[in-house]
């Protein structure tokens, strides 16, 4: 079967939507005539003309509140924020209107917005374009959190977002965009969201993490002398807290990564639901693998910044050394 | 009289209100002395001299982004009259915004250029700024500077100095909310500001015309009661000449201007663009012929204040100064977490220790 990328995973998704849904629209800046700036809608305005796929005045507050007007008159939107670094600019769209909309209007009405954002960092961008803000917006109740680490699960996680009737933030790491290839089915299918994944299984201790993290843990994993269950995430809000938890109860011991800064972020929250459901089951004190809470690294640094693999066996060493 | 509900009429009058500010033509001749600006020949000398400095730059840098010499880049080939003759108009106490593209002017304003390669490079060194350089960080977040200069311009009046804040913005940046905020605050207030909109043609790929309906950008200041002035961007003497008036007329308390310059950028956006995806060679051709460093080479020449040899001269003291830039740039040390950590605030929070500690020596090279 034919390897892809994922940016040409998510091309594919949003070409499948775009045939099949005249309803769904794609926008954003610099997405059209130049199919993005990393190229995730290459050749998409070419196919499905400027009234479906077009090019927006640089303004994030503009193309998420658009989003809003566009959603209101049956259209399913799905807005690209250029780099999720831009999303300042838009929070009140997604923090203050869309992800409370339902709730707002009584259950009555949905707002079916798919914003897709390129985040995290470890490619150099030039400054304030990375960051791993995710935790801002999974603090938001009825906005969902979708993160793709796989080619695979890029495609079926985008269709599954773009129908689903509540609105998602779709985040596409900036370093996974080109660095992983699998086989990708041309057809379509889907991921199922709010479901985690377990890229590999074992008994000894469970690594639970998402994105590029993913990645580092399952080479951690392989380094490593235990037997490593890791788990992915794919939707970081709400948590799948199910697959964890049994997770945990089998082994008994967790460490959890996450590229965002240590306080506040996803997996803080994720420790507080384990503390909870599994105290009784755990060997080992759950231990999370994080950057310190500082901006995100200045580009030339980011290596050191960012955990990496090596901190990861460290830390699942320490855990059953315990 | 107008009737009120003439759509053509009004927009064909708003397009009268702003004539392209233009004092020195193609061929080197002086189109307009009336406005001709004050300014004596050692100056002229000088801005020449910047503006090579500024096109060497921009070839140089370039090509050391393209060799992974420095990081990410953002050329400004085809603007050195818009950034540097409108930064030679201010005096060392004003105030710089830049964004990332305008580290030329920045650099002129006082930046050692090591600092601007940091910058580049991603290194915090970029941003701690020698004593006395009046200016913020290179802005990236687009539009929040033009907010920034609103309230700096503001900070001049409440403090009674006679001073300003010069901004830049592109024309895709005119798009942003934060641009409309800004240039409303700053006319709220009778801000100490100037707003410059350098107008290049595009955003990263979408064409100006994709940004607005509207028929100029300058004529957004209208909306904001603030004073507006079109300007030939590839025309140094106009654009000096208009800064100039600006400089005067904010400080004096009249409000702030908003000076839109029309220019192109000659290369890619960054060094991560591919502009054939959106524009041909013929417009690029185009602009190059009116391109701000041949009108300005054939005047000086025609006054007898130029000649090959000065030119060279310039050329070879880029060079110098950038490889001397690049020596401090590889003596520079490397970025830690420890230092991260001990930027974030100035009394280091308790549990700070705690994760210095778990991040202890990890040091870049
Ligand atoms: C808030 C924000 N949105 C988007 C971007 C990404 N971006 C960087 S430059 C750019 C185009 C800017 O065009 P323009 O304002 O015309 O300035 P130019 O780069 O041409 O100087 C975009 C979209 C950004 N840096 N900040």
């Amino acid at each position: 079967m034919r390897q892809l990328t994922i940016v040409q995973a998510l091309n594919e998704a949003l070409a499948i939507k775009l045939e099949e849904d005249g309803d769904t629209l794609v926008f954003g800046e610099d997405i059209g005539k130049n199919g993005g700036v990393f190229r995730v809608t290459d050749g998409l305005q070419d196919k499905f003309g400027g009234d479906r796929v077009f090019d927006t005045p640089l303004a994030e507050s503009g193309i998420l509140g658009m989003a809003i007007g566009l959603a209101e008159n049956k259209f399913r939107p799905v807005p690209e924020l250029q780099f999720f670094g831009f999303v300042l600019e838009a929070m009140d769209s997604i923090a203050g209107q869309m992800s409370r909309y339902r709730y707002r209007t009584g259950g009555a009405k949905n707002l079916p917005i798919t914003i897709r954002a390129p985040f995290g960092g470890g490619v150099h961008t030039p400054e304030l374009h990375s960051d791993s803000f995710e935790g801002m917006v999974t603090q938001v109740p009825g906005i969902r959190v979708v993160v793709p680490s796989s080619p695979y699960d890029a495609k079926g996680l985008l269709i599954s977002s773009i129908e689903s009737d509540d609105p998602v933030l779709f985040l596409e790491h900036l370093k996974l965009y080109r660095s992983v290839k699998e086989e990708v089915p041309k057809e379509k299918y889907t991921v199922p969201l709010d479901k985690a994944n377990i890229v590999r299984a074992g008994d000894g201790v469970t690594v639970v993490a998402y994105g590029q993290m993913v990645h580092e843990a399952v080479l951690a994993a392989e380094k490593s002398d235990a037997s490593v269950e890791v788990i992915d995430l794919r939707t970081i809000s709400p948590i799948d807290m199910d697959t964890i938890e049994k997770s945990v109860k089998k082994t008994g011991n967790v460490v959890v990564v996450q590229e965002a800064q240590r306080s506040s972020g996803v997996m803080g929250n994720l420790l507080g639901e384990i503390a909870e459901h599994c105290f009784m089951y755990l060997d080992s004190p759950p231990k999370r693998v994080t950057p310190p809470d500082t901006a995100f690294a200045f580009g030339a640094a980011e290596n050191i910044w960012i955990p990496d693999s090596v901190k990861i066996e460290e830390t699942i060493r320490e855990t059953l050394e315990f | 009289m107008l009737n009120p509900f003439d759509a053509e009429a009004q927009f064909e009058g708003i397009g009268k209100l702003y004539p392209v500010l233009r004092i020195l033509d193609e061929e080197g001749e002086i189109v307009d002395d009336t406005l001709y600006p004050d300014i004596s020949d050692d100056e002229l000398v000088e801005l020449m001299k910047r503006m090579v400095w500024g096109r060497i730059y921009d070839t140089r840098v370039t090509n050391l982004n393209r060799q992974g010499v420095l990081g990410n880049y953002a050329p400004s080939g085809g603007q050195e009259a818009s950034q540097l003759a409108s930064q030679f108009a201010l005096e060392p106490e004003d105030y710089l915004l830049p964004t990332y593209r305008d580290i030329p002017p920045l650099v002129m304003h006082g930046l050692p250029l090591h600092k601007a390669f940091l910058w580049y490079k991603g290194h915090v060194e970029g941003n701690l700024f020698p004593e006395g350089l009046n200016a913020m960080p290179p802005q990236v977040i687009i539009g929040a500077q033009i907010v920034q200069a609103a309230g700096l311009g503001l900070s001049f009046k409440l403090r009674k100095e006679n001073r300003v804040v010069l901004t830049y913005i592109g024309d895709g940046g005119s798009s942003q909310g934060d641009f409309y905020e800004g240039l409303n605050m700053a006319g709220s207030f009778d801000a100490k500001a100037i707003f410059i909109v350098q107008n290049n043609g595009f955003g990263i790929s979408t064409p100006r015309e994709v940004q607005t309906r509207a028929g100029t950008l300058v004529q957004k200041a209208a909306a904001a009661g603030v004073f507006g002035i079109q300007v030939d961007g590839m025309d140094p003497l106009a654009v000096y000449s208009a800064v100039k008036f600006a400089r005067k007329y904010a400080t004096e308390g009249c409000g702030p201007v908003l000076i839109e310059t029309l220019t192109y950028r000659y290369g890619p956006h960054t060094m991560s663009d591919d502009p054939a995806r959106y524009r041909d060679d013929e417009e690029l051709t185009a602009w190059e012929k009116k391109d701000q460093l041949i009108r300005m080479r054939k005047f000086l020449q025609k006054k007898g204040l130029w000649d090959d040899g000065i030119e060279s001269q310039t050329e070879e003291q880029v060079r110098i100064e950038i490889k001397e830039a690049l020596e401090k740039v590889r003596q520079t040390p490397g970025q830690t977490v420890d230092g991260f950590i001990d930027n974030m605030y100035s009394v280091k929070p308790e549990l700070y220790k705690r994760q210095q500690e778990s991040h202890a020596g990890r040091r870049h090279s």
